[in-house]
């Protein structure tokens, strides 16, 4: 069923809203337990459209195997995805530095306080996150070592590449993620693919592991997809390789490949002159599962990140 | 007067955005100004510019003190003044929620690691910023209440009003949380206008900088002695908030003292011009904060008022 949780008044004829398509078990079942799939909160990443529409799509399929409640939430931050923009056009911020918010504060803080307190109760939350228009990622789960001992079992179920502890401010303060994990709700936040784009293997892979997890919490009596176990990674094990200058960036290896130490991975070049600046290589051997893609960079851009000695 | 530079970004078909220091006097690093990070922040811009024109006056007459020194830094984001936009970079991300930085990380954390080595080195901060939204306020000086806060000191700049600030998470990345975390003598100036310049509120800013660091004894300057500022906590300021979305035209403005039930905007109807709401004041009390966008959303702070003080 979906249903409207929440709208403010936008001065023109329009509303802001919050979004939710609740699916039940077709029978009563006592106690159900209950998964909160979210995405959209940055509106230039799209990934998690596929993945809310697939997981409804399945269940739709064969509702009486769901065995609990899936609440989907595909668009946090709806003038985000219209504009194709990262940050809440509403108010220029990044809606996913709000978080808690409060019950009586600012629109953005009520809108906030209504995200969290509707999720609030939920067995398990999962935060679907695409990387940004200039670097593509592999599926991965993103987890600060402040909960991971309570999200790892978790976390192994996902069907993504890796699970990267500790990773980026996407699982620090002020996020969905670590304000629903400070309330016992236990919260995954999944990254792959890049910004205004859709890989749809990436998203069915992301969708095995949400199914592989229903199964796992006695949600879903469907058949249990296989799925693989991802590899872990501490930060202490990647390899960031960033731009020391402004240039294009042409890269010469494929992503989610293996490369070697001291291998060519790209090549910085300077159209007006039709020089090469710089080329790339890594320091370590491993997965290259981070890409830049788009090729305009300045110092300290971001190229690639190797995963290292997890295999 | 001598120049430095701070931090030097480069873009493949830009000029290079040099961040400079504007250094007068020698000797111990005393008090280091920090002008706007955003690139709206026109009246900030141009207290800073103006400073660095008064300082240049008075140390050709030998106004500042012996062993010590100041720097102001009028600019840090040129490329977005340049074209007015609000944010840095082709990310769109705010300097002043990267602090401390990273010298080995993106562009705008190197960014924001090279100012914040440069400006830790002096003993007093003091920033010229501004209120995210559209928005003006009366003059104060902010700090963040995170156990380090001096308001004894913030009152020496003789500006009406001290505001002390309960840190929120998405504080935690400010320069002056970070700063006041570091030193403890980190203050942040509001002046009433952001794109505008307004050289009345312009002059009060300027002669409050002054005023501090000749009580400071960095430099010899004959100036008034201002206000004795009142000090306020900000969790006890009312905030009134629009019931409703439309046309907001504002009937008070920052500063006014008002009586309960005041009529102090009215928001109307965009398609009709009827009148949706009247906002009245829910206490008797100064305006603190007003918002002046012709457009408000439901739930947006219309104002702020300081309960129960008086003119």
């Amino acid at each position: 069923m979906v249903e409207i949780l929440e709208e403010y008044e936008l001065p023109i004829g329009e509303k802001y809203k919050l979004i939710r398509n609740r699916l039940t078990p077709s029978s009563e079942i006592n106690s159900p337990g209950r998964i909160s799939i979210v995405s959209g909160i940055h509106g230039d990443e799209i990934e998690g459209q596929y993945v809310c529409y697939e997981v409804a799509r399945r269940i739709n399929e064969s509702p009486e195997s769901l065995m609990g409640i899936v609440d989907i939430y595909p668009a946090l931050n709806p003038f985000g995805i219209d504009m194709a923009s990262k940050i809440n056009p509403l108010y220029k911020r990044d809606m996913n530095r709000t978080f808690p918010g409060s019950e009586n504060g600012t629109l953005v803080d009520r809108m906030a306080n209504a995200v969290i307190s509707n999720i609030a109760g939920s067995d398990i939350c999962i935060d679907i996150h695409a990387s940004d228009i200039f670097v593509r990622e592999i599926p991965q789960v993103r987890l600060s070592e402040e909960f991971a001992e309570n999200l790892l079992p978790l976390a192994k179920l996902t069907n993504a590449d890796m699970i990267w502890m500790n990773a980026t401010a996407t699982v620090h303060e002020s996020t969905l993620a670590h304000s629903l994990n400070c309330l016992g709700v236990p919260t995954l936040v999944i990254e792959m693919g890049q910004g205004h784009q859709i890989n749809k293997p990436y998203g069915d892979q992301i969708v095995d592991g949400i199914f592989n997890i229903l199964c796992e919490l006695g949600m879903w009596t469907g058949p249990r997809p296989r799925t693989q176990l991802p590899a872990m990674s501490g930060d202490g094990s990647v390899e960031f390789i960033r731009s020391e200058h402004a240039g294009i960036y042409m890269p010469l290896t494929e992503h989610n490949h293996f490369v070697k130490a001291g291998e060519v991975i790209g090549e910085l070049i300077d159209p007006f002159k039709g020089e090469k600046i710089q080329e790339i290589t890594t320091s370590g051997s491993g997965l290259l599962f981070t890409q830049r893609i788009y090729p305009v960079v300045s110092e300290g851009d971001l190229l690639a990140r190797i995963l290292t000695g997890a295999f | 007067m001598e120049t430095i530079e701070i931090f030097k970004f480069n873009s493949i078909y830009r000029d290079e955005m040099k961040v400079k220091g504007y250094i007068f006097g020698n000797g111990d690093r005393s008090a280091v100004i920090v002008g706007p990070s955003r690139g709206n922040e026109n009246e900030q811009l141009y207290i800073c510019s103006s400073l660095v024109r008064v300082l240049t006056e008075l140390e050709a007459a030998g106004a500042i003190s012996n062993e010590k020194q100041i720097m102001v830094i009028p600019s840090i984001n040129h490329y977005a003044f340049n074209l007015d936009m609000d944010f840095f970079g082709v990310k769109n991300l705010d300097i002043n929620r990267c602090f401390p930085g990273n010298d080995y990380g993106e562009p705008i954390s190197r960014l924001a690691g090279g100012l914040f080595r440069a400006i830790s080195e002096y003993t007093y901060m003091i920033q010229f910023t501004s209120f995210f939204g559209r928005s003006d306020c009366v003059p104060h000086v902010r700090m963040m209440a995170n156990g380090h806060e001096n308001v004894s000191l913030a009152n020496l700049f003789g500006l009406p009003y001290v505001v002390v600030r309960r840190p929120q998470p998405i504080d935690t990345a400010t320069l002056n949380y970070n700063l006041q975390r570091e030193t403890g003598n980190a203050f942040s100036v509001f002046t009433r206008q952001k794109e505008q310049i307004d050289e009345k509120d312009a002059k009060q800013a300027i002669s409050a900088v002054l005023r501090f660091l000749t009580r400071m004894g960095i430099i010899k300057y004959e100036c008034h002695s201002g206000y004795i500022s009142h000090v306020l906590y900000e969790d006890d300021l009312v905030e009134v908030y629009a019931e409703h979305a439309g046309i907001f035209r504002r009937i008070v403005n920052c500063g006014d003292d008002v009586k309960y039930g005041t009529d102090m905007a009215e928001i109307l109807d965009p398609y009709d011009g009827s009148v949706r709401e009247i906002i009245k004041a829910s206490t008797d009390g100064i305006v603190f904060f007003a918002h002046n966008a012709a457009l408000i959303n439901q739930y947006e702070p219309a104002f702020s008022m300081i309960h129960r003080l008086h003119e």
